[in-house]
């Protein structure tokens, strides 16, 4: 693919420039030929793109070259600043009126992800300590109330529906009294998908946005969607004028780069992303992981923010300290096998690396029931055995597979591999690990200088 | 933009290409097809730019648009290809998009240089056929123009939609393998691409064929899903099988399969939840469903469907290439054709993957389906 090395391609763009300097006029064009061809790549809007180039190549040229940086670094530095620039620099959240309930209301093209977004939000706010109402005001689509109110069992979170004979608008004055008399402080009304060139139902967004007055009118839309959502959020915009948007299907592999273009027509802010199917997937945006993700850069921030959360310091001091002295047991291993999973699915961990080709990780997936299964396998250990691997005999082994309902070939892979890895932590003793942070090092990632 | 990487390995391939005079004739000696939707098309034509505004209203689905076509609507339903004026209202904004650019191009230029090609580019760019496919057709454009001598500006648009059919027809096979009792359509997609509407319609337009038609509920995932299914089938008339919503939906298409053949219906269509083609798991469990339908319909007819939906930008290509491993893909349907997304991307995915558009999906209404025809999808971006 074109986008997948932007970063590689700037690099051999400026190979021959290495020295240290200004960025002259003809370095950031060349660059940017690369640059516009990766954002086109990811489904910016060739408007969008055109512009935002314009604006870098104005920025960069006569740019001096941070000390630490080669200039392919460096533009891309600027190039990355842009984007989370346009894309929001602070996180923005949902505003709460003074006066309950506070009232959203979502919208959208059909199959954009509104019901399921609604759940989400539900239970986020309910989490965040809010009694929410949800409102089935599509009343067209087959079984889309049935559908919310499955969504809404699931979250806990009560439903308003007046069947799909009444009209939305009726339905959401009425949710609204409704919620009034039974206490709900937030109230998530979900329509139709519709259209954004469809008149009459525009018209009927317009007229339940003037007679409910919604304090927040989110534009839900699909993250792979292509040139075409610059057309969607204008006109939503200009229908119901949002406050902003839900950027949905963000788990799959698209770069995204409809949310470039929505800020680019609308500059409204990207409110949340929906990241997975389950209902508590629904996650705050972040503009400088978005921009990294559109430039394919990975999500090196993510990824750092999370192991930083999750990742005891302590214990991992202690590990350093187990790998040198060569103590390393299946204890520890447990451990930290139980660390890692504690920052999220392994293969979207490794998504977030950069400079990770989609095709090797085609071959890497990582099987997360195949760690439940070593968990299973440890966990039925005794403790003498975990300590001291070496006493683990026939007919431990297989009271072990039967413990944890795996078979004994799967056990003896387990410590086969567990041995091979002391092996070779063994030729890491001493200095090893400070090689290995050296080695780290030559990612030479530009932002974390 | 893009001059640099132009590729010029095509030559070869259109050095003996039909001039613009065969062309013509081959039209003729096939009338049938592009007449039809002249006649239909031409005020339609004058109404939308007199008033856009009328033409916005056009592809609603509330059902209070007027039908430009008051000929013989039963006969319209039954054939695949003559279904010009729903095309037409369906592909008004699509066409409305590239048409108008390229006019307003090409007046502006009175001479073919490489800013006019650079122009072009982005405007297939814009119609979402994505930066590879556009070098290659500007870079084929470019050795055609060359081939023709042509100097003049306005005949660049005419080997511009030359190509484009071309590349469409490359893999065109609109007609579903429906040859056995029962036969089988299996239809997968990322979730949100209109995957269970598409189904409706087509059982809808089997049924009007006069087809026998079962379906079954394989979205066992989300929430409504199998309500959903069943409305449509009630509106068609047509059995819906279904388990509990949550149950493996390899036992419900395995039930559905048994159920077809001791029924003897036509047709059964099986649905599928929608999955992110990124999502191992889920891909797998499409395999285990896919492994079923072969075992169960070894020597019977099978499609394997996948819905796009037109909206979509560059990911469609990735989906269709995941998909196609794990379902063995035998068509596409391209959904939601009727708002203002160009649908470029199938150009892409046809010539990438080599599996042809078969069905378009134009409305929210049972009969806004259509089968997909090369021809007609150009013309009507163009004329």
């Amino acid at each position: 693919m074109i986008f997948e090395g932007l970063a590689e391609k700037l690099q051999n763009t400026f190979s021959k420039l290495k020295g240290k300097g200004k960025l002259n006029e003809q370095d950031v064009i060349a660059a940017m030929r690369e640059v516009k061809m990766a954002l086109l790549e990811a489904d910016v809007n060739f408007k969008v793109v055109k512009d935002f180039i314009a604006k870098v190549k104005e920025r960069a040229v006569g740019d001096e070259v941070l000390e630490s940086l080669t200039p392919g670094q460096h533009v891309i530095k600027i190039v990355k600043d842009e984007l989370t620039h346009i894309m929001g620099d602070t996180q923005s959240k949902i505003d709460f009126s003074n006066k309950p309930p506070t009232i959203i209301m979502m919208a959208g093209l059909q199959g954009a992800g509104k019901t399921t977004t609604c759940g989400k939000l539900a239970k986020l706010l309910k989490k965040q300590g809010k009694r929410p109402l949800l409102v089935a005001c599509d009343v067209y689509r087959p079984a889309a109330i049935n559908q919310l109110e499955t969504v809404g069992k699931q979250v806990e979170v009560p439903v308003f529906s007046l069947g799909d004979k009444e009209k939305p608008v009726t339905i959401a004055k009425e949710s609204i009294i409704h919620a009034e008399k039974n206490g709900n402080d937030v109230v998530i009304i979900d329509t139709a998908g519709r259209l954004h060139i469809d008149s009459n139902l525009m018209n009927e967004l317009k007229e339940i946005d003037q007679q409910v007055k919604p304090h927040e009118k989110l534009l839900v839309l699909d993250s792979m969607t292509g040139q075409d959502a610059v057309n969607v959020a204008k006109e939503f915009n200009e229908t119901i004028e949002i406050n902003g948007v839900i950027l949905t299907k963000l788990d799959g592999d698209t770069r995204g780069g409809a949310a470039l273009s929505i800020r680019g027509v609308t500059d409204k802010p990207i409110k949340f992303v929906g990241m997975g199917e389950k209902l508590d997937e629904l996650e705050a945006f972040h503009p400088d992981r978005m921009a990294s993700r559109i430039l394919g850069m990975g999500d090196m921030l993510s990824l750092i923010e999370k192991a930083e959360s999750s990742f005891d310091q302590k214990k991992a001091r202690e590990m350093e300290e187990k790998l040198r002295t060569q103590q390393f047991t299946f204890e520890d291993f447990l451990d930290q096998l139980e660390q890692i999973r504690n920052m999220g699915p392994i293969g979207d961990m490794l998504n977030m690396l950069p400079g990770m080709p989609s095709k090797q990780m085609k071959n890497l997936n990582v099987d997360e029931k195949e760690l439940n299964h070593i968990q299973a396998i440890i966990q039925s250990m005794t403790r003498n055995e975990r300590t001291n691997p070496s006493i683990i005999n026939g007919s431990r082994r297989k009271r072990i597979a039967a413990g944890s309902g795996t078979s004994v070939q799967q056990v003896n892979k387990l410590i086969k591999q567990f041995e091979q890895t002391r092996k070779m932590m063994k030729q890491f003793s001493g200095s090893g690990m400070d090689k290995l942070k050296k080695k780290g090092g030559k990612f030479n990632m530009p932002f974390f200088g | 933009m893009l001059k640099n990487l132009f590729r010029r390995n095509e030559e070869e391939k259109h050095r003996d290409q039909e001039n613009p005079q065969d062309k013509e004739q081959k039209d003729k000696e096939n009338p049938q097809e592009p007449e039809a939707p002249k006649e239909t098309e031409t005020p339609k034509e004058q109404e939308s730019q007199q008033a856009p505004e009328a033409s916005k209203e056009a592809p609603l689905p509330s059902g209070e648009s007027t039908e430009p076509a008051p000929e013989e609507p039963q006969e319209e339903i039954m054939s695949f290809g003559g279904l010009f004026g729903r095309l037409k209202e369906g592909l008004t904004k699509t066409k409305k998009g590239i048409t108008d650019r390229v006019d307003d191009l090409i007046s502006s230029y009175t001479k073919i240089d490489e800013d006019l090609f650079e122009e072009l580019e982005e405007i297939l760019i814009s119609a979402d056929l994505g930066v590879n496919t556009t070098m290659e057709i500007i870079d084929q454009l470019r050795d055609r123009v060359r081939q023709n001598r042509a100097t003049d500006p306005k005949v660049v648009k005419g080997l511009l939609k030359e190509l484009l059919t071309e590349a469409l027809e490359e893999v065109a096979n609109p007609t579903l393998n429906l040859e056995t009792t029962p036969s089988i359509i299996m239809v997968v997609g990322v979730n949100g691409v209109g995957k269970t509407t598409s189904i409706g319609k087509i059982a809808h337009k089997l049924k009007a064929e006069g087809k026998n038609v079962l379906l079954a509920a394989g979205d066992t995932f989300r929430a409504g899903a199998i309500d959903q299914l069943r409305i449509w089938g009630e509106r068609s008339g047509i059995d819906v099988i279904s388990h509990q919503e949550g149950s493996d939906p390899a036992a419900v298409i395995y039930d559905a399969i048994q159920a077809a053949k001791s029924r003897k219906v036509d047709v059964l269509i099986c649905d599928t939840a929608g999955r992110l083609h990124n999502k191992k798991n889920l891909m797998n469990e499409l395999g285990k469903v896919f492994k079923i339908v072969k075992r169960e319909c070894d020597g019977l007819s099978r499609e394997s469907l996948l819905v796009l939906d037109a909206t979509t930008g560059q990911n469609a290509i990735q989906q269709a290439k995941i998909f196609k491993e794990v379902t063995d893909l035998s068509g596409l349907v391209l959904t939601k054709l009727d708002g203002t997304a160009k649908g470029g991307i199938v150009i892409s995915v046809s010539k990438e993957l080599k599996v042809p558009v078969k069905l378009i999906g134009v409305g929210e209404k049972l009969e806004d389906l259509q089968s997909f025809d090369p021809k007609t999808f150009v013309d009507a971006l163009f004329d």
